[in-house]
């Protein structure tokens, strides 16, 4: 059982860990003032809810591990985030497109979690979901103003929102910690957000003047620590201080 | 654990309210609402603080803060950070609305015109400089999470808006 939470709290944080150092990344070179600040602003969100899920699974490992070792002492294979959160700043319309693909789900599934069993998930996924209704908000209006805007901004976005969407439906693959916290009403279902979030994608990306993909096939393997060439060159960032000098603290 | 009432020993409000927020220096941590529970037990006290934003650089800082202002007035401490309730803009008292407003940054207002800001670009922020509602969202987020970028279209000050957080 405590095992099958660890890895089940993991597949939540790590998400949010990868696509905080995403958003991180772009500390100092957002396309403007504004944006930079907002960017590095829900990197930040994302990094303090790390550390909520990370604190939790340090407790529960009980051995000694800190929320920094799970974050920065694992190998690439160990990471299970989804292929979505890792993909690269290609340009803004894919910081966008990324995050918007992301959000959506992101608030479907706080929604579910803060029905969760366990109490200190619950708490958790209540003050996430505060956040994360900034974030949808932020990232769901860019992709209105990319799309519908100038006839290159708006190619951008389209191809960004084509490349991207391949990694959509991993989002609503169930792992084996997934099904035991099921049963356990501890776990969302995460088969049950799908439609909803096809739905709600669906919405803005015609208001932003948008088509939707059509692709039938989907990549997927995150989940399962088989990444995209991209995690590796983002974990060597991420973990360089811990690499270069181990055990240093802050 | 779940009530959203503070438990505050009277005795000690007057030490917790001299600690102020790192980044918001005219603010007191007891009118910004991220003091949950502070009970003395003998010589110690048991203190609950609650995150504005759970990734709020400050938190680290105020829970020392705390402990040396309760450590100069002859007591020991220990600070617990709680997550439920979540914490809300609600919580700020009205004395901290005005100490956020003389600092210059705008309170929050309540969550359906802070929406029809937010998304629908209405102009119901007053300017914290000359007190226009002309004035318009640059961008959701601000210097911090917690806030969000506004200029004033008839002084053309810029300032912070206190986002609603429900």
């Amino acid at each position: 059982m405590k095992e099958h939470l660890y890895n089940y709290i993991l597949g939540i944080a790590d998400n949010s860990l990868i696509l905080g150092q995403r958003m991180g990344e772009l500390c100092g070179h957002g396309p403007s003032l504004e944006t930079d600040i907002a960017c590095t602003n829900i990197s930040l969100d994302l990094f303090g809810q790390v550390r909520s899920y990370f604190q939790y699974a340090a407790k529960l490992a009980g051995d000694g591990r800190t929320e920094d070792d799970i974050a920065m002492l694992r190998k690439e294979r160990e990471y299970v985030n989804v292929l979505l959160a890792e993909q690269p700043n290609t340009n803004f319309a894919y910081t966008i497109g990324r995050q918007f693909l992301f959000d959506i789900y992101h608030l479907l599934y706080l929604t579910e979690l803060q029905k969760s069993k366990d109490l200190t998930l619950s708490a958790i996924a209540k003050k996430c979901i505060k956040e994360v209704s900034y974030h949808v908000r932020f990232s769901s209006d860019w992709v209105k103003r990319l799309g519908d805007g100038t006839e290159e901004s708006k190619q951008k976005m389209q191809e960004a929102v084509d490349d991207l969407w391949v990694y959509t439906d991993e989002l609503f693959h169930q792992t084996e910690a997934d099904k035991v916290m099921i049963t356990e009403e501890v776990g969302v279902d995460v088969t049950k957000l799908k439609e909803e979030y096809y739905t709600r994608v669906s919405e803005i990306l015609e208001e932003a003047g948008l088509n939707i993909p059509e692709s039938k096939w989907f990549q997927k393997g995150g989940k399962q620590g088989i990444h995209t060439e991209h995690l590796g060159y983002l974990l060597a960032d991420l973990q360089y201080m811990q690499r270069t000098y181990p055990n240093m603290e802050w | 654990m779940t009530t959203t009432e503070q438990h505050i020993d009277e005795k000690l409000i007057p030490i917790l309210e001299k600690v102020s927020d790192p980044e918001i220096p005219v603010l007191s941590i007891m009118d910004m609402g991220v003091v949950r529970t502070a009970i003395l037990r003998g010589n110690n006290v048991h203190v609950q603080i609650t995150p504005t934003y759970s990734g709020c650089p400050a938190m680290d800082v105020i829970g020392d803060d705390i402990k040396k202002a309760l450590e100069e007035a002859g007591y020991t401490s220990n600070i617990e950070l709680i997550l439920a309730p979540a914490w809300t803009t609600d919580w700020i008292t009205q004395k901290g609305r005005k100490a956020l407003e003389e600092y210059g940054i705008a309170a929050p207002l309540d969550a359906q015109a802070d929406k029809d800001v937010l998304l629908h670009g209405k102009r119901l922020v007053k300017c914290t400089n000359c007190g226009s509602q002309n004035t318009r969202m640059v961008s959701q987020f601000g210097s911090t999470a917690c806030k969000a970028q506004f200029q004033c279209e008839d002084c053309q000050e810029p300032f912070d808006y206190f986002k609603c957080l429900k």
